[in-house]
């Protein structure tokens, strides 16, 4: 620091930049260096497990109908994960998100909605997955019930609709348009990776470069410095939801696609696979930090887990206990770059 | 009885440093069984400081601590309280969901085996609040449920499960009401007759008149009187407490800063139930007005009240002849209000976050087009505001935590200069800054006014409200009671109206 003149050196924060060495060896600042090493890593764990697949599957693992597998069953859990990471950022957190799409995919899919074709049918997925996120919105942020315990009740409830409203049977897309168009390919890319890459680019444009994004990062980091700085604090709680439910509508149209009808037991378990996968990625459960690119690479490496222990016939069970030491992984290494960027 | 018999504890020339501050610098105390022993002195004269060495929390660079009359070390929170000395803090540290025994037993349940016998507990805990006068206090009350005197209570029973001989309170009474402060007294007087010790902390003269035997005043980490009876007249206490050497220079300022003609904030009647009661002031442009009071007047209070961070029960709050819709901080900052809330970190700042975002948090409509923020221009005025705040290095991509005090009270001022604010509340803006930043905020607060700023100053340190404002409130217990320019006031006039409450200076 050589632009610290003699007059008033209190001023200036004598402790220099904590500067740390982190296992790559870079020299950054704290930011920087965060966001480095963690991404590093992960992409290394990303690439890691690609090899192993490679090593146990060399004709297929790599092909380009595993890849395309892989994306396509990544795609519904990744824009899902988009929305999570918001919520996770504005210090919440949405337990509903797997009974929002199995909503909305059953809702979409009544014989009621399809007999108005496709249009429609998308219309009616983003209204009830955004009508869902904006209750739990509004519950949490204007009825002062603890995130947690609002999309706790979401989480029972909006299945339990979707029970209701398909009878628990089985609703089969009759609509050929629609599956033609998400089914379909784009440039020789499926549609369903498309959608992916669009909501996650949307996702990081909004994160990254709109107040409203800021806000998200303000509003998790310090709720009372937001509110104290002039920023709506409880109407931007309200959207943050809204955002993920419609992240969740996005999804059952892709789930529906996929699996070419809507089942009120879509979406099982999405809410922990995208907790998981926003942890791993780097965004801190308590709110304030994180990133979507971290995000997509959790999602894809669990999607890299499934397929390596389907390839090899490898039980779910293992699959599950192999998620889960990941997940143990990520939040350790997590915690030891606070810890040593803290000291 | 022996001569060591008569002194339960001595503390002599006790000197505590910390990083830049030498917070006790040569304190002598001595206490005896059985009395009350007020500690008297200002903000900063290390009256919490010698709390933490007596409870073990800190220890001395220097000076013996004799404990009937042997000498002794407080080397932690527990060799105090096995010593014999409690600690009644200010928050009192209770645990709100266990019980009353819960957490009069808290960390030594009586146990055996490992099982933990509730049984005794609660009988030993019912005796003990039978001592303290209240039998009727269950204890397997929630403590939570508790009035604040109740609580205070248990947090005195803890001290004497202990058997403690030396209790330190805190300003007990700052959370009670009249009632209950009568109350605390007799469980006060029942302590002393038992010939346990008490080293009260309050501000309250006529507290330390009921109560108190003899007084030690502190000053600037030292002692300047000790063991003057109770009844010594409040002239000769204010006089004694008053006359701090000030460490920093307040810069001069050109008188001609107030824009006599252009009254910018108005407060009228402003209200707020238990909290204050019919404050009107007025500030007008380069004006510069600063409000005393004991911690507790109601001063930050005030200040939140008319940014709108509290919803006013009566009043009204007008900013250049405009009215202020109550509760809305979103009105007051599109009004020109800026406030610098008292807790820094926890009121003010995105910590992990980058200068650059805090600044301009409250201004990010203006720093974005249809909704996308403007990065380059944050980046560019933030750097400008820093450099103009002297802040350095001027670098708005810091991240917030990694600056010191000093600097991330200028980051909160910079969020309110990137918008103009023609009004700005400052409340605490030197707690935890150390002395050289300290005169740079004040040069800037100079500054701001000079500039037409009308700025509200709240602090608990009268020098720096005298040495800074143009006029002075006075504020107790919720209500304003003078208001004055700063040349027609002194420190001991001040001090007498905040702790006595009287108008009239002997």
């Amino acid at each position: 620091m050589s632009d610290v003149s003699e007059k008033s050196p209190s001023t200036v924060d004598e402790q220099p930049e904590p500067v740390q060495t982190g296992p790559t060896g870079g020299v950054r600042t704290p930011s920087g260096l965060r966001l480095d090493v963690r991404l590093t890593i992960l992409i290394g764990v990303l690439v890691a497990l690609c090899v192993v697949g490679y090593i146990l599957n060399p004709e297929t693992f790599l092909g380009e109908s595993n890849i395309s597998i892989m994306l396509r069953l990544a795609s519904a859990i990744g824009v899902v994960s988009v929305g999570m990471t918001f919520v996770i950022i504005s210090g919440g957190i949405d337990l509903s998100v797997g009974s929002m799409v199995a909503l909305a995919s059953v809702w979409m899919t009544t014989l009621a909605t399809q007999q108005y074709g496709p249009f429609v049918m998308v219309i009616c997925a983003l209204a009830v997955g955004l009508g869902a996120g904006l209750i739990n919105g509004v519950l949490i942020s204007y009825g002062k019930v603890v995130p947690f315990i609002a999309t706790l009740a979401m989480y029972a409830s909006a299945r339990g609709l979707a029970e209701r409203l398909s009878g628990r049977q089985t609703q089969v897309v009759r609509e050929q348009g629609y599956l033609d168009f998400f089914r379909g390919d784009f440039l020789g890319i499926p549609v369903l990776i498309w959608m992916l890459a669009v909501v996650f680019a949307i996702g990081w444009v909004v994160l990254n470069r709109t107040t409203f994004g800021r806000r998200t990062f303000a509003v998790g980091g310090n709720a009372e410095a937001a509110r104290l700085a002039g920023i709506n604090v409880k109407w931007h709680t309200a959207m943050v939801y809204a955002v993920a439910g419609l992240c969740c509508g996005i999804a059952a149209l892709m789930v529906v696609a996929r699996t070419t009808s809507g089942a009120s037991t879509n979406g099982m378990f999405y809410e922990l696979d995208a907790i998981a996968a926003v942890v791993i990625g780097g965004t801190l459960l308590s709110g304030g930090r994180g990133t979507l690119i971290g995000t997509l690479i959790g999602v894809l490496i669990f999607t890299v887990v499934n397929s390596i222990f389907t390839q090899n016939n490898l039980e779910t069970d293992i699959q599950n206990i192999a998620k889960g030491v990941i997940i143990v992984a990520a939040v350790l290494l997590q915690a030891t770059t606070i810890r040593r960027r803290r000291t | 009885m022996s001569e060591t018999d008569e002194v339960l504890l001595t503390m002599s020339g006790i000197v505590k440093t910390f990083p830049g501050v030498r917070a006790l610098d040569g304190v002598d105390l001595e206490v005896r069984p059985g009395e009350v022993h007020c500690l008297l002195g200002q903000n900063g004269a290390g009256k919490s400081t010698l709390i933490k060495v007596l409870a073990g929390a800190h220890q001395p660079d220097e000076g013996v601590i004799t404990w009937h009359g042997q000498p002794t070390t407080l080397g932690s929170p527990v060799a105090a309280l096995r010593l014999g000395v409690a600690t009644m803090y200010q928050e009192l540290d209770l645990v709100a969901g266990l019980s009353v025994a819960e957490n009069i037993f808290l960390g030594h349940e009586p146990s055996r085996f490992g099982f933990s016998q509730r049984r005794s507990a609660r009988n030993q805990a019912r005796d003990l609040m039978r001592r303290l006068g209240h039998p009727e206090i269950p204890p397997g009350r929630e403590v939570g449920l508790l009035s604040a005197a109740g609580q205070q209570l248990v947090s005195m029973a803890r001290a004497l499960v202990h058997d403690a001989r030396l209790i330190v309170m805190d300003e007990p009474t700052a959370a009670l009401a009249s009632d209950e402060v009568d109350n605390l007294f007799r469980v006060v007087e029942d302590l002393t007759d038992d010939g346990v010790a008490v080293v009260y902390i309050s501000h309250r003269l006529d507290e330390i008149r009921r109560v108190g035997d003899r007084v030690t005043v502190l000053k600037d980490g030292r002692t300047v009187a000790s063991g003057l009876p109770a009844d010594t007249p409040t002239a000769d206490l204010v006089n004694l407490m008053s006359g701090r050497m000030v460490e920093t220079v307040f810069p001069l300022r050109e008188v001609t800063t107030v824009d006599e003609e252009n009254e910018v904030l108005r407060v009228a009647g402003l209200s707020r139930a238990s909290e204050f009661q019919d404050v009107s002031f007025t500030v007008r442009a380069g004006e510069i007005v600063g409000i005393a009071g004991l911690v507790g007047a109601g001063r930050s209070e005030v200040l939140e009240t008319v940014y709108g961070a509290r919803k006013s029960d009566a009043g009204v709050v007008t900013v250049n002849g405009k009215r202020l819709k109550p509760g809305s901080v979103m009105a007051a900052v599109a009004a020109g209000i800026g406030l610098a809330p008292e807790e820094r970190k926890s009121q003010g700042l995105l910590l992990d976050q980058s200068v650059a975002d805090n600044v301009t948090l409250a201004s990010l409509p203006e720093y974005s087009r249809a909704g996308f923020t403007d990065r380059a221009r944050e980046l560019r005025d933030s750097r400008a505001t820093l450099e103009r705040l002297d802040l350095r290095p001027a670098d708005p991509r810091r991240i917030v935590r990694t600056l010191s005090g000093g600097n991330q009270q200028k980051a909160v001022v910079a969020r309110w200069l990137v918008r103009d604010c023609k009004v700005l509340l400052l409340d605490e803006p030197t707690r935890g800054v150390d002395v050289g930043a300290r005169a740079e905020l004040y040069r800037l607060i100079h500054e701001l006014a000079a500039a037409g700023v009308a700025v509200v100053l709240v602090s608990s340190e009268v020098p720096e409200v005298l040495g800074l404002s143009d006029r002075v409130l006075v504020m107790r217990e919720g209500r304003l009671l003078t208001e004055a320019p700063a040349s027609e006031l002194t420190e001991a006039t001040i001090l007498d109206m905040v702790m006595e409450g009287s108008e009239v200076m002997a």
